[in-house]
């Protein structure tokens, strides 16, 4: 049932450049995020069974399958908001525990149904992830001293350096919660990006957009996979923009992993065929 | 990683050249509005002052604090004057029991306590929200005025239960005139004031405002929820612990824990919601509103009803028309005072920019 994953990594990861080191034995070459044998119940309903897979540094990894195949389970156990009862989460090879230290990490996400901070402005929202990285205390903000000033100002910096890159300039200083939804997707991407994360999680970015709209999301994406080097998994359900703009395809259906693979492998899948019945035909 | 590292260091500056005119306008509009609350004393009477002024000055601060923490990090908690109540006490008794203390630590004192008791009070915030915690922040309400009359200590154990304030000095000078009052209400509550701002503009605010408008997102992002939590209600009750001293040693002249009561602390809610949640400018506005237009209606009703009515049936009336006007402004705009006088402010410079060329052609 379960493609063999050796036969399906050969083919060309797309990018990661600097990979200059050889594949040491047992660990697999720049393996950045290392999901093993994760299984998450609620009430004994099994939302992940058993599913392993590996995302390497540079990758851009899709997550598909049906409805309630498990999809947003496993991109919520990977930041920590479901504990998995067995298994484990392995990034840069330690094991991820919790929400709270996903920022310092390295990985951010963006939400399903949209998680911005509605009653903030755009700069606001996006200096915000990037906060992390700041260190003053709230004595040197208030009085405006020591490291704060130039926290802040970096702070700023930088979100304006991912607002121009994601075309939402004119928007810096309006309140999130006013803005139209396909904006809100972007403002979110670009809260994220500004984590500067190597590991991004995407849950369905483009869900509900239109194609002008999708296709600008794609753009987004790759901008920001080329230029800031960043390592995306997405979930998504258009099976054009997986194909289109992935490396890597891992298939759930049910809970369990049903294949793993290059996007030709996946799709010539006999297993992932018979999940989507005939919606390779669109 | 293949990232190109410029991307990163190529921050863009919008308008560096009209910045500095702006700046230089901005700075000079700052220095006329301080001038001016400086000089103050100087141009209106005892009466403004010391029954005007200085209480607004007060309930601002403290609403500053209320805001601090329902309106930025958006814990509902009702109880602010329980705060005061402390800050006055601990206030109090610094000068009380250590009678060398100098003025502004007797403040900073009283603000201290405060604060840990509001960090104490908040810890049902990390696992209750809403109305529930609403009921819970209650428990300092009652406790807080319980404990004042109950234990003598806090009072010096007076006799006669009148407490009378410190005189108040701060390095030889006095400032027990209704100007001196004025001032030193204003040497404390501007520079709180100004690192309100600092704090709501920079990263903890930011911080605060993300733990309001969804946890969850603000833990992924970063966001140390509870501590944020915390911070909010121990910075938010030391600005209601200082407002609670400056009101008792500048405005009223004695320490009293029933004036302290629910009605006070509701008082302050209300300068919150109608200034306008998450605006520190806002609150001055609800203050001024809360303080003025009872003053104002007063007088108002008092020159179209004369003497000839009774005054209870008066005051009553008041009530009545205080609360359907702040109904009506609160259906007009429910995002408060600030958010009116923003909307007129942009809707003045659009009107500006549209015939000022014009007039000059």
């Amino acid at each position: 049932m379960t493609t063999t994953p050796s036969a399906l990594h050969g083919s060309s990861p797309g990018s990661s450049p600097d990979s200059g080191s050889p594949p040491g034995p047992g660990q697999p070459p720049d393996s950045l995020l290392d999901v093993r044998r994760v299984s998450l119940a609620f009430d004994g309903i099994h939302a992940l069974d058993d599913v392993s897979f590996e995302v390497r540094r540079g990758e851009v990894c899709a997550l598909i399958g049906p409805n309630g195949a498990g999809k947003s389970s496993m991109l919520n156990v990977v930041s920590g908001l479901y504990a998995a009862q067995q298994g484990e989460v392995r990034f840069e090879g330690q094991v991820l525990s919790g929400a709270r230290e996903l920022s310092r990490r390295g990985i951010a996400r963006t939400f399903q149904n949209i998680a911005l901070f509605r009653g903030m402005t755009v700069l606001e929202n996006v200096a915000l992830g990037s906060d992390f990285r700041a260190r003053s205390t709230f004595l040197e903000q208030a009085l405006r001293v020591g490291r704060a000033p130039r926290e802040e100002r970096r702070a700023r910096d930088e979100a304006e350096v991912i607002i121009q890159l994601l075309d939402i300039a004119g928007h810096r200083d309006d309140v999130v919660g006013r803005l139209p939804y396909g904006l809100q997707k972007r403002v979110e991407l670009a809260r994220a990006l500004s984590a500067r994360p190597k590991l991004l999680l995407l849950d369905e970015p483009m869900a509900g957009m239109t194609f002008d709209e999708k296709r600008d999301m794609c753009r987004y994406l790759m901008d920001a996979h080329e230029k800031l080097g960043t390592t995306l998994v997405l979930i998504e359900h258009d099976l054009g923009v997986v194909m289109d703009l992935s490396d890597h395809v891992i298939v759930l259906d049910y809970g369990r992993k049903i294949a793993d693979g290059s996007p030709e492998a996946v799709r010539a899948d006999a297993a992932v065929v018979r999940a989507y019945v005939g919606s390779f035909e669109t | 990683m293949s990232s190109d590292a410029s991307v990163w260091q190529r921050a863009r500056e919008p308008g560096a050249a009209k910045l500095s005119a702006r700046v230089v306008v901005r700075a000079a509009l700052v220095l006329a509005a301080a001038a001016l609350l400086v000089a103050l004393p100087l141009l209106v009477d005892d009466y403004v002052l010391s029954a005007i002024l200085v209480p607004l000055l007060a309930l601002s601060l403290a609403g500053i604090g209320q805001n601090l923490v329902t309106g930025y990090a958006g814990q509902l908690f009702v109880g602010a004057a329980a705060f005061m109540s402390v800050g006055a006490f601990a206030a109090y008794d610094v000068h009380l029991y250590l009678p060398s203390t100098p003025l502004l630590a007797t403040f900073a004192a009283g603000g201290l306590v405060a604060a840990a008791t509001g960090a104490l009070f908040g810890l049902p915030s990390l696992r209750i929200r809403g109305f529930y915690l609403v009921v819970s922040t209650l428990a300092a309400q009652f406790f807080v005025e319980w404990l004042f009359t109950k234990v003598g200590w806090f009072s010096g154990n007076s006799s006669s239960g009148v407490i009378t304030a410190p005189p108040l000095r701060i390095a030889g000078v006095s400032f027990s005139s209704p100007g001196g009052h004025y001032w030193l209400s204003l040497l404390i509550v501007a520079p709180l004031t100004l690192a309100a701002h600092n704090l709501v503009r920079g990263r903890i605010g930011r911080g605060w405002m993300a733990v309001r408008d969804m946890e969850t997102a603000a833990a992924v992002v970063g966001v140390p929820v509870r501590a944020s939590k915390l911070l909010a209600f121990a910075i938010g009750s030391f600005y209601c612990g200082v407002a609670g001293a400056l009101w008792a040693f500048a405005y009223l002249g004695t320490v009293e824990p029933h004036g302290f009561d629910l009605d006070r602390s509701f008082q302050i809610l209300f300068i919150v919601i109608l200034g306008g949640l998450g605006s520190v400018a806002g609150t001055f506005l609800g203050a001024a509103f809360i303080v003025l237009f009872p003053i104002a209606l007063d007088q108002a009703v008092a020159a179209v009803a004369g003497r000839s009515v009774d005054p209870g049936l008066l005051q009553n009336l008041e009530k009545v028309l205080f609360g359907a006007l702040v109904i009506l402004l609160l259906a007009k705009q429910p995002a408060g005072l600030a958010r009116l006088v923003e909307i007129a402010w942009i809707r003045a410079r659009r009107f500006a920019a549209r015939y000022a060329p014009r007039s000059r052609s």
